[in-house]
């Protein structure tokens, strides 16, 4: 049986975790509770508490690897489940970043895919622009049909604009991207 | 907010201002009945939504930021969507905890930051009015129509939001007030899925449909959303024939103050609700239209 050694970066990975998210992951008791209340625990490869003890065991790999952390959408289920106020969806986006930045193997690419149009939407035009999101994404992901039926219902109904809502001052857009730092 | 002012910044969000204009024009006409009156921020911005904050949290902040310095000083900023008011909410409380964090966005900016500034959800105002009377002559106006109300993840925020204002409830109780039935059902805080309905259109598919036949077997007519983003995604990724027709809150407000004033809205939903209300008599019966199912 392998066992696990705890060594110094597996503290130094609860560190960065810790001060990324602003938590303290030694408050997480294991009773399940996010993972019992999260709508989408059964479609993760590693339940949300799971993830908490990876982190504090020092398997920044797996943690960083797993579809867990892109299935999460932030629903903070989680939180209100949690009976020691760990903040579940912030340790998660800790993680979605921790991943990014260092170029992890991406268990789900077709979310960070999604993410990534809708960032970039927001850098034209300050705003999303739905139909050109939905577009950029499946030319992404080389999937231009599955949801073509949909994408012209939605368009009859007229709810896709065809142009983009949009923020005036551009430059004032531009320049948050600019002091906030590299997008994935 | 003791009173209810009438005049209040807004901030509509990307959903309301596109893909669920319905959404916007209702609680516009909605308010404007009872001459609160809406300027919306000038020139605002997206409030990042989900996918910001998942890549990049300085800029999730410095977006939400941007719309906290453009609203004006000394007027409350109502917002509808849960996930905007969520953003700014946020950002708010984090620059308020951080007096490095202002002055930075202060220089950036060029203008002072308002730690004072007021956002204030549409349920919020809603209670308000609700209290003051402002829905007393309305008594009866949905009768019998029995409806699942949907808060989705509205109801739940990170820990160090846990002591806001929590609207559970507002609902079922405005929507009785008018003479609607609400039900009780298990999946009214149950996630839509939201934006894994494009890359994981499987997940956000389950859950849906999932939620839409808890919704039939409690025996409802037709399910109540407080969020554009839930009612597009109940919408698009529910199977025919496990379907009720969704409404945007402010639309069900705005049909208890007149029949009439629904019609462009119904024809953006992709369920059509129409046969329903018609059925109810919430709406005037269209000459020679065959009722053909609710989907149009």
């Amino acid at each position: 049986m392998n066992g696990i050694t705890l060594d110094k970066t597996a503290q130094e990975f609860v560190n960065q975790v810790e001060e990324l998210s602003h938590s303290n992951l030694s408050q997480c008791w294991h009773c399940l509770c996010c993972s019992g209340g999260c709508p989408f625990s059964k479609d993760m490869d590693v339940l949300p508490n799971s993830i908490i003890r990876m982190i504090q065991f020092g398997m920044k790999e797996q943690a960083l690897n797993s579809s867990t952390i892109w299935l999460c959408v932030g629903c903070n289920t989680c939180s209100m489940e949690c009976p020691n106020a760990v903040d579940m969806a912030a340790i998660m986006d800790a993680l979605r970043q921790m991943a990014i930045r260092k170029n992890a193997k991406i268990a789900e690419p077709g979310v960070l895919a999604f993410h990534n149009a809708v960032v970039d939407s927001i850098s034209r035009y300050g705003r999303t622009h739905k139909l050109e999101i939905m577009m950029r994404y499946k030319f992404s992901e080389k999937d231009l049909f599955s949801d073509i039926d949909l994408g012209l219902k939605m368009l009859s109904k007229r709810k896709l604009d065809l142009l983009p809502s949009k923020v005036k001052d551009k430059k004032s857009i531009q320049s948050l991207f600019k002091m906030s730092g590299e997008v994935s | 907010m003791n009173d209810i002012p009438n005049q209040l910044s807004y901030f509509p969000g990307c959903s309301l201002a596109t893909t669920a204009k319905e959404n916007n024009t209702s609680l516009k006409s909605f308010l404007n009945h009872f001459d609160i009156d809406l300027s919306e921020i000038e020139d605002w911005n997206c409030c990042g939504s989900s996918s910001t904050h998942s890549v990049n949290s300085k800029l999730a902040l410095s977006l939400a930021a941007r719309n906290l310095f453009l609203a004006p000083p000394n007027q409350q900023v109502l917002i509808a969507c849960p996930g905007c008011f969520l953003r700014l909410g946020y950002a708010k409380m984090t620059l308020n905890a951080s007096n490095e964090k202002q002055t930075q966005y202060e220089k950036h900016f060029d203008r002072p930051y308002n730690k004072n500034l007021e956002l204030v959800h549409f349920f919020e105002l809603l209670a308000k009015m609700s209290g003051k009377g402002f829905f007393k002559n309305l008594t009866g106006r949905l009768n019998g129509l029995k409806i699942a109300p949907y808060y989705g993840c509205m109801l739940a925020r990170p820990p160090s939001m846990n002591k806001e204002k929590n609207h559970y409830g507002l609902i079922e109780n405005t929507m009785a007030t008018l003479g609607g039935e609400p039900i009780r059902w298990p999946f009214l805080s149950s996630c839509c899925g939201t934006f894994l309905s494009v890359s994981k259109p499987k997940i956000a598919e389950k859950l849906v449909n999932r939620i839409m036949k808890g919704a039939i077997q409690s025996g409802a007519e037709c399910i109540v959303t407080a969020c554009a983003m839930c009612h597009l995604n109940l919408e698009i990724r529910c199977k025919p024939g496990n379907r009720l027709p969704i409404f945007h809150f402010s639309e069900l407000l705005s049909l208890a103050l007149d029949k009439k004033a629904s019609k462009d809205w119904f024809k953006r939903h992709l369920i059509n609700p129409e046969p329903l209300l018609e059925k109810k008599q919430l709406i005037p019966c269209q000459n020679g239209r065959k009722s053909n199912g609710f989907f149009r």
